[in-house]
């Protein structure tokens, strides 16, 4: 009883915080009534058995993809107000749409029946006398490893396209040239000097000093400006 | 499922995803609620796959639902990725100015 009790709470504050996201005027309310809307799934999977779907749910939407969310909407300089426009023209077809959708649903509800040779049919049935954890565990790496490795090439898909398609060249950013470095001389960065015996580097500037430029008329060294050895 | 009937699951997850598919209708010019809306149809489909495979103590659909929750995560990654570089060239994330490709 007070689990039902506690499964009508979290699915109305879950169907009002996905009221409010597609309603909010504000995209970062819309945000953090996504995160409660998460939250509130993830407590409906914790009634329904699936611990460890549960707290994926939190770590994965909440953490990451919640997060990225909400750092787009704030980093994009964007006129929120603005893009609200329409919505009179838009809520119109868009309640038809949803109100049609939901009645199809409903009648597919309504009609629906459980195959009495469906509970026959499963594929892996739950074990009993472990967790939820340790039963996804030992089949999510035996008989569903495909799966599991598609997953994760779907993750590296992403995560090379999103680098990909966001990484630009700035002028101040600092590349491995490799042909310059390959295509140097020992000349172009070393010197070699005949220091007499007790006589210290300080008075020929110093082990760090830089290589002095080739001795030129005072105009154009001062065009040059810090440009040492470039000459 | 212990107490609660699968059929309130499915209402839940129906409403959901009906909530989703309206949201994508009624923010037609912000592509980040867009995606939102999305996320909420995905967050439906899986607690479809849940309530399925508690009422059918079956656990096939609860790696499913993981399967799904990656795809969610890639989506909504690439997804936010086009727009940053779409706002970087274009100064905004309209959806009605993507025309460049005249589609």
């Amino acid at each position: 009883m007070i689990v039902a009790t506690f499964f009508y709470l979290f699915a109305a504050i879950l169907l009002a915080s996905a009221a409010m996201v597609v309603s909010a005027r504000n995209p970062v309310h819309s945000v953090l009534f996504l995160i409660l809307a998460f939250f509130n799934a993830a407590a409906l999977f914790l009634i329904a058995g699936a611990e460890f779907l549960a707290m994926i749910l939190v770590i994965v939407y909440v953490g990451a993809v919640a997060v990225l969310f909400l750092f787009v909407v704030m980093m994009l300089d964007v006129d929120f107000a603005q893009l609200r426009g329409g919505i009179q023209r838009y809520w119109v077809v868009g309640a038809a749409v949803g109100a049609v959708l939901f009645i199809e649903l409903a009648m597919v509800l309504g009609g629906w029946a459980l195959a009495p040779a469906a509970v026959k049919l499963r594929m892996s049935p739950v074990p009993s006398g472990v967790s939820n954890t340790e039963a996804l565990g030992r089949i999510l790496y035996t008989d569903y490893v495909f799966l599991f490795q598609t997953a994760g090439l779907i993750l590296m898909v992403a995560m090379i396209g999103a680098i990909v398609l966001t990484l630009r060249d700035r002028k101040t950013s600092r590349h491995q040239d490799i042909r310059q470095q390959t295509e140097r001389s020992v000349a172009e960065t070393l010197e070699m000097m005949s220091l007499s015996l007790g006589a210290g580097t300080t008075r020929s500037g110093g082990y760090l000093r830089p290589k002095e430029p080739a001795p030129e008329p005072a105009g154009e060294h001062a065009d040059s400006g810090g440009h040492g050895h470039g000459h | 499922m212990i107490d609660v009937g699968l059929g309130h699951y499915l209402v839940v997850s129906a409403i959901l995803l009906v909530l989703g598919i309206f949201g994508i209708f009624l923010n037609r010019k912000n592509v980040i609620v867009i995606l939102m809306s999305i996320e909420l149809i995905l967050l439906a489909v899986n607690l479809n796959f849940v309530a399925f495979s508690a009422a059918l103590n079956d656990l096939a659909g609860q790696v499913m639902a993981m399967l799904v929750l990656t795809v969610a995560a890639a989506e909504a990654a690439i997804g936010l990725a086009i727009v940053v570089i779409y706002f970087r060239n274009r100064g905004s994330i309209q959806v009605e100015d993507v025309n460049l490709m005249k589609g």
